[in-house]
């Protein structure tokens, strides 16, 4: 089988498969990464989001080999055992019921807030639609984002007067 | 596989899932865990223990013996070891609060071990809304034991009377001499209890000490954070869906074609020659591939050539007749009819009659991650890592399927997606072990999305037919209530016998289940009543994917969909306030069990305060512009819990587009808890019911579900979110000072009555009644347009 090279959350890693096999399975078979899972296996669900080059991807449809970006899953959030501002909010807002599509929910909240951390409520569902929750937490996930985007406008505003005053 | 070693590195396991960073060096210097597998020869009980051991290395836990329930390690931490699970509603946490409460511990001082059946005691897992209500009790129960023995142990060591002594954090010290103390862990740290407790079952376990009074908890009531979020969020738990063990295969499953269809040949050669396949298993109509990795699996499921035999007779009407079919139906049985006074006559006597048929078609659970599990069957024993919500029952199940002792078999429960009633008939589980004992090695299933969301057990279709009467003064007078169910065959828990796996075998059991149709819970006070129901059955009953099993509060909200929504309009055709037409029959009921009468009259106050409710007839009056706004309530109780939801609907009058923009839920469960994480619990339950209400339903032709994927099974999404969601906790309990103030169950009331509270709020806005669930927009469109009110 030829061999794939991938960069994920920071490594480069090399893996046997064929090369039409989905990033999810590679990720989850060979890395040993659980943040991405199966939900639908055709892009419909969002519980296999990765975040490839910024942009929040369906790893479940995506052939490894045809990767050439920078992976990040969610256990490449947190940053020195820091949890990424997302993964804080989530267990702030106590978000996740039974929790097997927040992978999906926080991955795809991320790539929406570093396209634009101060979105408005409608453009948070618009950007959060098709990522589907059967327990229905959705009313605490976009809680949960509500939380940081405050959190960044508050922190942005601080940084302006000081600013201000400096 | 020795018991010795196996029962404590289960443990460990099991302790290290919910605390990744524990390492084995450290767990096994602190814990006391070990003392469960040794000197079983001292244990009460120990001879038939011993039996059990030589059936199998997993003997059942005995649940009359403390030290199941309890172990106090060396460190003065606590572990509880409890037979439920947790479908994420937070049980587990609230668990740990109970039995802190009852051992005065702190909570961070503890971990808790569910469900995995060789290590705690067979509670028999979640269902019903129960684990609060019932089987909170016997762990607070054993939990006040433990501390009432740890009490006695102190005194003794202190040469103190228990009465002069104080209890606080795991510590107990003498009153009049505080320098004078002992903790938990130098009295039973890392040793047994060896306590015997009574009980005629696991429900009715105790031990001699009484719980505490509701004013003595202290942990409890607490909105304590849930302990298994952080790790669900960082991805550091390990799920079942993640488990993996060496050597392990991967299957996909084959499912027929057509419902009841024959298997007639294989053609192996159309897969043999792939990468890693390993082999096909076929058993009647049963077919899987098993690979050597997931992906190879999942390609040769798909390019396995196989050739099916439709059955003769169509095996069901397809969706669009589907009610017509129910309205013709002879039903498979009926219910003696529940009758008050006489609505014959009542009803030729009154005042204005209203009439209306309701409709609910099957529903799906469609999880969010499709069925899976891995069976291990090395070393001549089975385990199976499973999310079973049941996994006591999985154990048994399996046992019974592939004909070994019980003994033989462990499920090791890990969290997985949503439960709600589909993973207690686990057929994954069932397929996992079948196939880890074809092959001979650990085994791996999951299934398909397709697979998940067209062979899911099915909340049953509902066809309604009401008569009400009101009299001169727009007062309901009579009701007639009449349901036909498409339940028969209704699937048990774990059945060796009707298992999606067993029923393609062909092992069946002889008697399929009678399947039930029900009656509202609500007891208002109408002077005559008369309420039927019926089960009816479809052509083809096994091998079919429309099989009815149950899905959260599985008749609920169905029935109060109809029932409320009835009540709805006869509270419109008296030209009366829908709220307070129901406060009015709630006031007027003879029914007043767990003081369910004031609840009631509490729980519809609350929410029309909270709500910021105006009296006025329904509909309102008709606004301008493409947007109509009203609000709608239902009420209903489920078990002992009572609920009333009111919904605040934007609906648009050129798309038939509805948004639920507001949500308020007054509710009553008795003694709460964990109040936030009952609130969220609250709060899915609704908008569970909302993606029932406008989203859900199982279509099909005459031969296969069609609805098999997100694109044709639309669920809820972001964009129907509400704005605003209140939950209230009333608790109201008539008397909040009573010491006995009971837990009610809270997983699936608030999930009841969503479909009516949303039908009633559109009818508000527009003026339509909506009599056909679910309400998408184009069936709302077309109804706008009937009435001409688009």
């Amino acid at each position: 089988m030829p061999v794939v090279s991938l960069r994920v959350n920071g490594s480069t890693r090399e893996v046997d498969v064929d090369a039409a096999t989905p990033l999810l399975y590679v990720l989850r078979n060979d890395l040993d990464l659980r943040g991405p899972r199966f939900g639908c296996g055709l892009a419909q669900c969002g519980a296999c989001t990765v975040i490839i080059d910024g942009v929040a991807t369906r790893s479940c449809i995506m052939p490894a080999s045809a990767v050439t970006g920078e992976i990040t899953t969610l256990e490449g959030l947190s940053k020195n055992g820091t949890l990424h501002p997302l993964q804080q909010a989530w267990i702030d807002e106590q978000v996740p019921q039974c929790g097997y599509c927040q992978n999906g929910q926080i991955m795809t909240a991320k790539a929406l807030l570093d396209r634009n951390p101060n979105p408005t409520d409608a453009q948070i569902r618009e950007g959060m639609e098709g990522a589907l929750c059967r327990c229905m937490t959705y009313y605490r996930i976009q809680a949960a984002i509500k939380r940081v985007v405050r959190g960044t406008a508050a922190a942005s505003a601080a940084t302006e007067t000081e600013g201000a005053v400096g | 596989m020795s018991t010795e070693l196996n029962l404590p590195g289960a443990i460990e396991d099991a302790i290290r899932r919910l605390n990744p960073s524990t390492s084995r060096r450290g767990f096994l210097r602190s814990s006391g865990a070990l003392v469960l597998s040794l000197g079983l020869s001292s244990v009460p009980g120990a001879r038939a223990l011993a039996q059990a051991v030589g059936a199998g290395p997993y003997p059942d836990r005995d649940f009359r013996q403390l030290d199941t329930w309890i172990v106090i390690h060396p460190d003065n931490t606590a572990t509880f070891f409890v037979g439920k699970t947790d479908g994420g509603q937070g049980t587990g946490t609230a668990f740990r609060q109970m039995m802190c409460d009852e051992l005065d511990i702190a909570y961070d001082k503890t971990t808790l071990v569910m469900g995995s059946t060789d290590i705690t005691p067979d509670q028999g897992g979640s269902g019903g809304s129960d684990a609060i209500e019932r089987d909170g009790w016997p762990m607070r129960r054993v939990a006040a034991e433990a501390r009432r023995v740890l009490l006695e142990l102190a005194s003794e060591k202190l040469g103190t009377p228990v009465a002069g002594l104080a209890v606080a954090n795991g510590k107990i010290s003498v009153k009049a001499d505080a320098s004078k103390s002992v903790t938990y862990a130098e009295l039973v740290g890392g040793k047994r209890f060896d306590v015997a407790l009574t009980g005629r079952n696991v429900d009715a376990t105790t031990g001699t000490a009484a719980v505490k009074p509701v004013q003595d908890l202290r942990v409890v009531g607490q909105s304590v954070p849930r302990y298994d979020i952080p790790a669900k969020v960082d991805a550091s738990l390990i799920w079942a869906v993640d488990k993996k063990v060496p050597g392990m295969l991967h299957a996909r499953n084959v499912r027929p074609p057509v419902a009841g269809a024959t298997l007639r040949s294989v053609d192996e050669s159309s897969v043999s020659g792939l990468p890693g396949f390993v082999r096909v298993v076929r058993s009647g109509n049963y077919l899987a591939v098993v690979c050597e990795r997931e992906e190879q699996a999942i390609n040769a499921s798909r390019q396995l050539k196989a050739e099916w035999t439709p059955p003769a007779q169509a095996p069901f009407p397809p969706s669009a007749e589907l009610f017509d079919y129910i309205r013709a139906a002879t039903p498979a049985s009926s219910a003696e009819p529940e009758v008050i006074g006489d609505t014959t006559a009542a009803l030729a006597s009154a005042a204005r009659v209203v009439e209306a048929e309701y409709e609910v078609p099957f529903q799906g659970h469609t999880a969010i991650g499709p069925a899976h599990a891995l069976a291990d069957p090395s070393d001549g024993q089975l385990t199976i890592y499973s999310n079973d919500m049941k996994s006591y029952g999985l154990r048994n199940g399996v046992a019974q399927f592939l004909g070994v002792p019980r003994e033989q078999v462990r499920v090791v429960y890990m969290d997985g997606p949503q439960v709600y009633g589909r993973t207690a008939a686990d057929d994954v589980g069932f397929e996992a072990a079948f196939l880890a004992r074809e092959l001979g090695r650990p085994v791996r299933v999951q299934w398909m999305r397709h697979e998940e969301t067209a062979w899911d057990t099915k909340g049953p279709a509902y066809g309604f037919k009401l008569r009400g009467g009101l009299d001169a003064q727009g007062r309901p007078v009579a009701l007639e209530y009449d349901a036909r169910a498409v339940d028969y065959n209704h699937l048990g828990y774990n059945e060796p016998d009707t298992v999606l796996i067993a029923q393609l075998m062909g092992r069946r059991r002889e008697r399929p289940s009678a399947g039930g149709s029900e009656t509202p819970s609500i007891q208002y006070g109408i002077p005559n009543q008369r309420l039927t129901a019926h089960v009816v059955s479809l052509p083809q009953i096994w091998e079919t994917p429309l099989r009815t099993g149950n899905l959260r509060d599985p008749n609920g909200p169905q029935v109060t969909f109809a029932f409320e929504g009835f009540i709805d309009e006869l509270a419109a055709a008296a030209g009366k306030d829908a709220a307070q037409f129901r406060l009015d029959m709630l006031a007027g009921s003879l029914e007043d069990n767990v003081f369910r009468k004031a609840r009631s009259l509490a729980v519809v106050r609350a929410a029309l305060d909270k709500y910021g409710w105006d009296a006025r007839p329904s509909p309102k009056a008709r606004s301008v512009g493409p947007i109509a706004t009203g609000r709608g309530i239902a009420y209903t109780y489920r078990s002992n819990t009572v609920v009333a939801v009111i919904a605040e609907v934007e609906v648009n009058r050129e798309t038939g587009g509805v948004w639920v923009k507001r949500f308020v839920c007054a509710h009553d469960c008795g003694l709460a808890i964990n109040p936030m994480g009952l609130s969220h619990t609250v709060e899915c339950g609704m908008l569970h019911g909302l993606s029932r209400a406008l989203w859900e339903e199982v279509q099909f032709d005459s031969e296969k579900v069609t609805s098999v994927d997100w694109a044709t099974h639309p669920s809820l999404r972001h964009s129907d979110t509400p704005e605003t969601i209140d939950v209230v906790l009333v608790n109201g309990d008539p008397n909040p000072n009573r010491p006995d103030l009971p837990h009610y169950g809270a997983g699936e009331t608030s999930h009841k009555p969503v479909i009516a509270a949303v039908a009633n709020a559109i009818h508000d806005a527009t003026g339509v009644r909506l009599r056909r669930a679910p309400f998408r927009k184009e069936r709302v469109l077309a109804a706008l347009r009937a009435a001409a009110v688009s």
